[in-house]
């Protein structure tokens, strides 16, 4: 009845879901999809080749938490990041069009591969999502409290779905 | 063990930024979206930890705001940190003796 995953053959998951919450995810990884943009590598043909992209860190504070710097020394950071961010955008903008494609209304049986884009892609929403409401570790319950007429409550209560069905994936992959 | 046959070289300890074999560390933070079963099934997924393993260092960076959650070469933390970004874990490396 209600929607979310379950195990499946093989080390799939079965997703279940209404035609109007196909419509709400497909919109949500379709933001995904402009909010990341491809890997930008340089104009050099050699560095293009080898996925060598931008230094710097995103100034927008939801692409900062997507793409986090992996060394606390800016140096280091910069040059972790021209190495992996591209690639690490296009894994990005693939989950995204996996989950694009595959969320359809009823039951629906993911492969393994599959699920785990699902999990990144969910996550990433979530990111996104809860960067942008500034969500604390008590958003579930600030929601509980939230009045229905606050202009924030829809955005809290798409963001507290996709909480669930990402623990309902998760389980499901258990 | 026979410790006397070899006899003792005069090494010069290198300055310790050019040590090759010095261990570095992967170092997950904690965040407020990141769910707890998602985090430790990360772990379990990415490193092949038990699942008592990755709920302990799950519970770690919950409540300690950090965890170290691998260790090896730099070009191995690298990877590591690679990889959980990829899951939308907040991941950073660093050499084993900066605490």
């Amino acid at each position: 009845m209600s929607s979310g995953f379950s195990p499946g053959k093989g080390g799939g998951v079965i997703a279940r879901f209404e035609a109007a919450e196909v419509s709400l995810l497909r919109s949500l990884v379709s933001m995904m999809l402009s909010l990341v943009s491809p890997g930008e590598t340089s104009d050099d043909p050699l560095e293009r080749a080898l996925g060598i992209g931008a230094s710097r860190t995103p100034s927008d504070p939801v692409l900062a938490r997507l793409f986090p710097s992996a060394y606390e020394d800016d140096k280091e950071a910069a040059e972790f990041r021209r190495y992996t961010e591209a690639t690490l955008r296009d894994g990005k903008r693939a989950d995204a069009q996996t989950v694009f494609d595959t969320a359809k209304s009823g039951h629906t049986e993911l492969t393994p591969e599959q699920a785990q884009a699902w999990l990144r892609a969910l996550n990433d929403v979530r990111l996104t999502l809860g960067t942008k409401l500034e969500v604390t570790e008590e958003v579930h319950d600030e929601i509980a409290m939230m009045s229905e007429d606050d202009p924030r409550y829809p955005a809290y209560v798409t963001y507290d779905w996709l909480t669930y069905l990402q623990d309902s994936l998760v389980r499901a992959l258990w | 063990m026979d410790v006397g046959t070899t006899a003792p070289i005069a090494v010069e300890r290198p300055s310790s930024d050019v040590r090759p074999d010095l261990p570095w560390v992967t170092i997950v933070w904690n965040d407020p979206v990141n769910l707890m079963s998602y985090v430790t099934y990360v772990f379990q997924t990415v490193f092949g930890y038990t699942r008592e393993k990755a709920e302990k260092l799950m519970l770690d960076v919950h409540h300690k705001g950090k965890a170290v959650v691998s260790s090896g070469t730099r070009e191995e933390m690298e990877r590591d940190v690679q990889i959980l970004h990829s899951y939308g874990l907040w991941a950073t490396l660093q050499p084993d003796s900066v605490k």
